[in-house]
């Protein structure tokens, strides 16, 4: 018999019996982050190659959401805090050891630039936009003059963004579940596999959606690649990674995570993607929905599950 | 200067004195604790092993906490006491996702709150509430780099261990066994 009682009582509010200090503002912030910065990186990537005629969708009308997203989730943060007046002490330091402090910084800067990127766009998709201001307009035609090193930035600023969403996890040795280097990856092939759904479901042109699709198919295959390494790097681990490992593998949150982000938010989509590239008809918001769905569950599972691994003492 | 404590967990009867201490000078909010006890039991009757331990934050050398935050309200005070100030945390919840030991807890009033050492005595030169209050004696505090001191004493004739040292944090909690 082992047996472990606090005889002191210890029953603090979303400590005890297990962890549950972050609940529903950090995953779907988590998501947000992810679709922002695969729907900037996709953007970004078709100007540089210089396929914006090609890309519409992708280029201007997709990155309307990312500061949507950004915002939301920025939001989402904010109420996740519990000593809310203080949060401009973020911006008041840059500490290197926590990712959440350049998390900070790197979300100050894209979620201006985000905004940017898509008013410089503006009146190319609605003709009669009038920005009203004459010093508007000479920004604007600034902005389109550095389109390409912009894009550059952007692109370099959402890889950022998409790794900073799995490491904000992966740097708590703590929880062993978070803490493993695939983390980062893994939470930015997810987050661009998201991006590039959204750009799928807006877009109209049949190329475009062939090539999103294209690309998109790479990125779930890397995310189940990911996945599979995540488990196999659990299984050969220590008692606290097999222990997390379990959780998954007959645990309770086996259903969640096998049928909902797997099996319906990768392998379903991919399936049917796969059988609209070679010429059938799939309802077109299918795909995409359920990717976005896989990618939201999958990091509500995750911060979930994580918060209740830890160390066995 | 490196502050520590050893908790001999052969003397601890698990009474729960220390806790109230705590509670009491720290003003610990009703149903909050920063330190607390844990009663270990292992193996099968008759042959049973029991352990007290009277646990808090082991102020870690290598705090994982002190890293992840954002904003530099953890840090680590003289004789490596790790300490949050009030005004500079922001309730993120990064440094209790990071301890292997959930000592953090969030106050009531939104900030991350945890065990001080009592470091507000220890300037003047006492010792931690729980310390002074305990009825056996069995928590020793002081300067591990002063040889002399009550902690040194402790570890130096007696096997101990610290927990989770897995984790890789360097804890400052000495359990004597």
């Amino acid at each position: 018999m082992k047996e472990e009682l606090f005889v002191s009582g210890r029953n603090i509010p979303n400590i005890d019996p297990y962890l549950n200090i972050w609940h529903w503002e950090i995953p779907l912030y988590l998501f947000l982050g992810g679709l922002a910065a695969g729907l900037i990186f996709f953007a970004a990537y078709f100007v540089v190659r210089g396929k914006e005629k090609e890309m519409p969708a992708t280029v201007k009308w997709a990155p309307m959401i990312a500061p949507i997203a950004l915002i939301v989730g920025l939001s989402a943060l904010f109420l996740d805090l519990s000593h809310k007046l203080y949060f401009w002490q973020l911006y008041t330091t840059i500490r290197f050891s926590s990712p959440m402090s350049w998390g900070a910084w790197t979300l100050l800067l894209i979620t201006p630039l985000s905004m940017i990127w898509v008013a410089s766009y503006m009146r190319d998709m609605f003709p009669k936009w009038d920005w009203k201001f004459k010093f508007l307009y000479k920004f604007e035609a600034w902005v389109i003059s550095v389109r390409k090193p912009f894009a550059w930035v952007m692109m370099i600023l959402a890889l950022i963004l998409g790794v900073y969403t799995g490491i904000l996890l992966s740097a708590f040795n703590a929880r062993p579940l978070w803490n493993t280097s695939i983390l980062g990856p893994l939470f930015l092939v997810s987050g661009f596999s998201t991006g590039l759904a959204a750009a799928i479901w807006m877009s109209k042109d049949k190329n475009e959606r062939k090539v999103l699709s294209r690309i998109d198919l790479i990125f779930i295959g890397v995310e189940l690649f990911l996945i599979i390494h995540l488990f196999m790097g659990f299984m050969a681990g220590t008692a606290v990674a097999t222990e997390a490992a379990a959780l998954f593998l007959g645990g309770q949150f086996t259903i969640s995570f096998w049928v909902f982000v797997v099996l319906l938010g990768l392998i379903f989509p991919a399936t049917l993607e796969t059988i609209e590239l070679w010429g059938y008809h799939v309802p077109k918001w299918m795909p995409p929905a359920l990717i976005l769905f896989g990618g939201l569950m999958f990091r509500f599972v995750m911060v979930e599950a994580g918060q209740i691994t830890r160390f066995l003492y | 200067m490196r502050y520590a404590m050893a908790i001999d967990t052969l003397k601890c009867v698990g009474c729960g004195d220390c806790v109230v201490a705590c509670q009491t000078e720290n003003n610990v909010p009703h149903g909050y604790c920063r330190d607390w006890i844990v009663e270990n039991v292992n193996g099968t009757y008759p042959s049973l092993d029991l352990e007290f331990r009277s646990e808090r934050c082991n102020h870690c050398d290598n705090a994982p906490c002190v890293r992840c935050c954002p904003t530099g309200a953890s840090h680590i005070e003289k004789g490596g006491i790790v300490v949050v100030t009030h005004d500079e945390c922001i309730g993120c919840g990064a440094c209790i996702q990071s301890c292997p030991y959930d000592a953090r807890y969030q106050h009531p009033d939104g900030y991350v709150d945890k065990c001080t050492f009592c470091m507000h005595r220890v300037e003047k030169g006492q010792n931690p509430a729980c310390v002074d209050v305990c009825p056996t004696e069995c928590l020793h505090f002081g300067d591990l780099d002063d040889p002399n001191s009550k902690v040194s004493l402790a570890l130096k004739n007696r096997t101990h261990k610290v927990l989770a040292p897995e984790a890789g944090t360097k804890p400052q909690l000495y359990f004597l066994t």
